[in-house]
């Protein structure tokens, strides 16, 4: 774990800026935390163009201004264009809800590279139960005008046993709305989407289904739409490499000025992850016991510790090997490796009986009301 | 998976003016001492060849013209395979494109 000084540490590339908790939609999958309610203190815009200013001294090219929804922060266009200046690649990833085309035309001057709309469905009536807010129409407007001002358009959409026997139509609609990229994002199970899980997780034969459907999909449209697919760790053999391994890529600031080796890491204990109200982005990233805690490969246990593939997967992700197993040290469960699969397995199970039984109790969706439960 | 059949379709035609795409930015990364080519969520880092090659892809040049002058300026000659061969690779990663 922390201290060891042998650990050659590489510069962050991709700066996650978290702006704001607040969202105007309530998808009960969200990786926000659940008790986003009680973090709801947000960072001056001065802070952010601090933070901003040092993470791309260091090397950080990518930024994402992500949320909750980050329109909801009257100084985002003063943020993008603060970001151009200093020559990021900015990527705004929204609801849509709320984006009119003065605002997209405002951003674009700003210097905004890209914007990634997110939809829930390709009908209406599921599209607008699972982001509990009337939205589907304006987020294809907000589609067609993205594309229309020429930027680069990525439809993403998070997939889940509610939608997934949608995957056709929805690959039809990126298809008519012109998106260049489609991120087909299959739930990762943290925070909402931990609690809802037993609702949200498709079936093997389901995702297997879906699968095929957006490979053949991915053949025919090659030269036009890329597709990113995110896969349904639980289902795989072998973790992810989660965060590209810890504290070498990726820092995500929340909007408390939290800074985090990736967007769940505050729910491990006894990181005492910094604030950056308090310390430099240079102290945070190479100094702090947080980015330093599971930096390199000396942290770990059996069997991670002598495995061959440690270097290519990391041990997989510290959150879901506390969330499911309670030891942030252990392996990531969903390795067929791990003494502790038989979590995964039960989920699978847990929630497969649960599709099956017809009674099951209704989504937890996001918003306050329901955070301040946790 | 990009289908074979899609990448012979895209080649190079030698008459037509080459650009950059207005998708992607190329950009000189000081923290990387290197060029690098940006899009949504992703990065590509690039060898001074190919580099040079790409800034040559301006909207002003079809394939002859960016031999001859990138021949003149590293005062070389026999460079149009190497040339031809990364731009079918830009061309299938949409980096570049002729109208």
């Amino acid at each position: 774990m922390a201290g060891s000084n042998k650990i050659k540490i590489t510069p962050p590339r991709w700066l996650l800026a978290e702006l704001t908790y607040k969202c105007p939609l309530q998808c009960p999958y969200c990786s926000n935390p659940l008790d986003y309610n009680q973090h709801n203190n947000e960072i001056s815009t001065e802070d952010w163009k601090r933070v901003l200013s040092e993470a791309r001294k260091m090397g950080a090219v990518q930024l994402g201004f992500s949320g909750g929804e980050p329109l909801t922060r009257p100084d985002l266009p003063e943020l993008v264009k603060h970001a151009r200046e200093l020559g990021y690649y900015s990527n705004l990833i929204t609801s849509g809800y709320g984006l009119t085309e003065e605002k997209i035309l405002q951003l674009k001057e700003a210097g905004l590279d890209h914007i990634q709309v997110s939809i829930q469905a390709s009908t209406q009536d599921l599209n607008d139960h699972i982001a509990g807010t009337e939205s589907f129409q304006s987020k294809k407007e907000v589609a067609r005008l993205v594309k229309k001002h020429g930027y680069p358009m990525v439809l993403c959409v998070v997939i889940h046993r509610e939608n997934i026997h949608q995957m056709p139509e929805i690959l039809a609609m990126a298809e008519e709305l012109g998106a260049d990229y489609v991120e087909l994002a299959n739930t990762q199970y943290y925070g909402w989407a931990h609690a809802n899980r037993d609702l949200l997780m498709p079936t093997k034969e389901q995702y297997e289904a879906a699968e095929k459907i957006a490979q053949d999909f991915k053949e025919k449209v090659a030269d036009k739409m890329k597709i990113y697919y995110v896969i349904p760790d639980f289902h795989e053999a072998r973790p992810k490499a989660c965060m590209n391994g810890w504290g070498t890529t990726f820092l995500t600031i929340a909007p408390d000025g939290m800074a985090l080796p990736c967007h769940s890491a505050r729910e491990l204990p006894g990181l005492d992850c910094p604030n950056v109200t308090e310390h430099s982005i240079s102290e945070i990233w190479n100094e702090s016991k947080a980015f330093n805690f599971f930096r390199g490969t000396d942290w770990m246990k059996e069997p991670c510790g002598s495995c061959d593939e440690k270097e290519k997967d990391f041990g997989g992700c510290r959150c879901q090997a506390y969330l499911l197993t309670g030891d942030m040290y252990a392996t990531d469960p969903v390795c067929h490796k791990s003494p502790e699969n038989t979590v995964i397995q039960e989920a699978i199970a847990s929630a497969r009986a649960s599709a099956l039984s017809g009674d099951e109790k209704p989504l937890i969706f996001r918003n306050s009301k329901n955070s301040k439960k946790y | 998976m990009i289908s074979r059949s899609k990448e012979a379709i895209m080649s190079i035609n030698p008459d037509k003016i080459i650009q950059f795409s207005p998708l992607h930015r190329l950009q000189w990364e000081e923290a990387q001492q290197k060029d690098v080519i940006l899009y949504p969520e992703g990065m590509v880092e690039l060898n001074q060849s190919s580099a040079e090659i790409l800034k040559m892809c301006d909207g002003t040049r079809a394939l002859e013209q960016i031999v001859n002058d990138l021949e003149e300026k590293f005062s070389t000659t026999g460079l149009k395979n190497d040339i031809m061969a990364f731009l079918e690779v830009a061309l299938q990663n949409g980096w570049i494109k002729q109208d």
